[in-house]
């Protein structure tokens, strides 16, 4: 009969689509499980380090692998002081590349000048690293460095944290390397995030006769404020887990000091450069404690910043 | 004392100025790598780049060995992370309507997405390289896929969502089982938009030394065999620039050009493989 032999090819097709979907939930499941393990293995592999230090491996500042003495204090200090720097610079520039490429820019410049923007995020960040040790870096430390040292390194207060040798390398190179680094990643964010305002609201402040930056100002900014938040977030995850172009030029040296010319370290460089020659059990789980550490503090950012920018997401959903 | 519309204006005129510098800002970075990579680059190429080893110090050689490493473990990075990060974003965008799998799942990719990629190169050391007691380019190949997997789920996500339920619709009211629906319909549609991801997913790991560092290291010497350590440009790069020897400081040049020029390559084509595919629908 007909009908039986249709039954038959049903089932077939039943089974092909269970068959499907889980093969599709088992390799989203697959994600799960792989930040499950690399969670796992991060803390198994730094128990020895654990054991030895406690929580006093945070704030020790010592590093001293010939007597197995290790302290996470000073790449802790090195990478926020250096990501805190970055976004200080990168922040006004995106939010004035996103005004120019969202208000300002002749439309047919508009695309390939956002494209321009994001090709400075797509090279390697071992591109930055050499171009900064080769030619930024020795640039800087003759030229700026010596005015920085001279204008503002005799001021008080603010005046330790700008004096030093001017050798180019140091915690200050680095730093800005990292914020020519985040600016396209921000940049795009907040005009992604600006181009969800509606025209409706932005007309309606220029027909009330608002100035360009009066409406940036006033109204989109205010409308997309969580979003530009999650995108400043997005940037911070990117700028404290970077990794090469940090390596190149901040000097790796365990030093703590206030002058931000002076070399110093970040959780990363240290890893790079220290990881494959580091010898004995205790050196190696030390740096995958740091490793530990770094992707716990960029997993708390970035979780924030999704949020963000999802209650943005949501906001944009019931405007609709 | 100004009155309030002059102020009004200067203030604009001052914030419009600031933006317009802003973009020049961008852009003179920009600018200045990509000369920097030319000028110092392009003298460091030529043919022996290409057809010999890296050089010990002092003697002259070429990258092809790190040029040939990298091309392999990309490809096998790329080929075993996109049919995994495929899958799961179908998931996320056909079947992730209830439960609690697809909004955590949605989540935590988007975290991995941006994770420090020296975390991952640590994570399988830590599981892959410990075990066999030695780096491989195997390794090194894992690494380069877990990174490709976040970015091949994001986009073959947002380009399943694009495509019309209509077009689900029609073909199931042909009576199309879901799986053909997916596979012969909505994956078909959105295909243009994946490979864009893909191409951006290996412009990604081509570039990428962190990882590798851990994993796959470097080899002076021509390997084929994927269980031994293996040259890559990235990690050659790193470590000729720090020598003081400039035969090699020339070559990790010639190197940066070369991945610099097939990254931004890669971008571009991306792009524009995805606008013409969006106009033509």
């Amino acid at each position: 009969m007909p009908i039986r032999l249709h039954d038959a090819r049903l089932k077939r097709q039943t089974i092909l689509d269970t068959l499907f979907r889980n093969l599709t939930r088992l390799a989203a499941l697959g994600v799960l499980a792989l930040l499950a393990a690399i969670l796992g293995s991060l803390i198994i592999g730094s128990m020895p380090a654990i054991h030895a230090f406690g929580f006093g491996f945070l704030v020790n500042p010592e590093w001293d692998p010939v007597n197995d003495q290790f302290g996470a204090l000073i790449p802790i200090i090195g990478t926020l002081i250096t990501s805190v720097i970055a976004l200080s610079i990168a922040i006004p520039v995106s939010f004035g590349i996103a005004l120019f490429l969202t208000e300002l820019s002749p439309r047919v410049l508009r695309r390939p000048l956002g494209v321009a923007i994001e090709l400075l995020a797509g090279i390697p960040s071992i591109i930055y690293g050499m171009w900064g040790l080769f030619v930024f870096a020795p640039l800087f430390g003759d030229h700026v460095e010596p005015w920085l040292n001279q204008h503002i390194g005799t001021l008080p207060y603010v005046g330790p944290f700008f004096s030093g040798p001017p050798m180019g390398i140091g915690i200050l190179t680095a730093s800005i390397i990292l914020a020519i680094m985040v600016i396209p990643f921000i940049a795009s964010v907040m005009r992604d995030v600006f181009d969800v305002v509606p025209t409706l609201l932005k007309e309606s402040a220029y027909g009330l006769g608002s100035t360009t930056w009066e409406v940036m100002w006033s109204i989109v900014l205010p409308y997309t404020k969580v979003g530009v938040a999650g995108g400043i977030m997005l940037g911070l995850g990117r700028a404290l887990g970077e990794t090469m172009a940090v390596t190149f030029v901040i000097g790796n040296a365990h030093e703590l000091t206030k002058s931000l010319l002076n070399p110093g370290n970040s959780i990363s460089s240290a890893l790079a450069n220290e990881f494959t020659e580091a010898f004995g059990e205790l050196y190696t789980a030390s740096l995958i404690e740091l490793g530990l550490i770094l992707f716990f503090i960029t997993f708390v950012v970035l979780s924030l910043a999704r949020y963000m920018l999802y209650k943005l997401g949501q906001r944009e959903g019931k405007a609709a | 004392m100004m009155d309030l519309y002059t102020r009004r204006r200067l203030i604009n005129s001052a914030g419009l100025t600031i933006a317009i510098l802003a973009m020049a800002f961008g852009l003179f970075w920009l600018c200045w790598i990509l000369w920097t990579l030319l000028d110092h680059g392009l003298p460091a190429l030529s043919a022996t780049v290409f057809t010999q080893s890296t050089p010990p110090p002092g003697s002259t050689g070429g990258l092809s060995n790190a040029i040939f490493g990298s091309i392999i473990m990309t490809i096998t990075g790329t080929l075993i992370g996109t049919p995994i990060g495929i899958l799961a974003g179908t998931y996320l965008a056909e079947f992730g309507q209830r439960g609690w799998l697809a909004p955590v799942t949605r989540f935590i990719n988007d975290v991995l997405l941006s994770a420090p990629s020296i975390v991952i190169g640590l994570f399988v050391y830590e599981v892959y390289v410990v075990q066999i007691k030695h780096f491989s380019g195997w390794a090194g190949t894992a690494a380069l896929a877990i990174i490709v997997i976040p970015i091949v789920i994001r986009t073959t996500e947002n380009m399943l969502k694009l495509v019309p339920a209509t077009l689900r619709e029609a073909a199931a009211a042909l009576g199309a089982p879901q799986w053909k629906i997916i596979n012969f319909v909505t994956l078909r549609a959105a295909r243009a938009g994946i490979i864009t991801g893909v191409m951006l997913a290996i412009a990604r790991i081509s570039g990428e030394t962190a990882p590798l560092l851990f994993t796959s290291l470097n080899n002076q010497f021509w390997n084929d065999n994927m269980n031994q350590p293996m040259a890559n440009l990235p990690v050659v790069i790193f470590q000729f620039a720090m020598s003081p020897y400039e035969d090699w400081q020339n070559l990790a040049w010639a190197g940066a050009l070369l991945i610099t020029i097939s990254v931004l390559t890669l971008n571009i084509l991306a792009r524009v493989l995805f606008r013409q595919s969006a106009s033509t629908h």
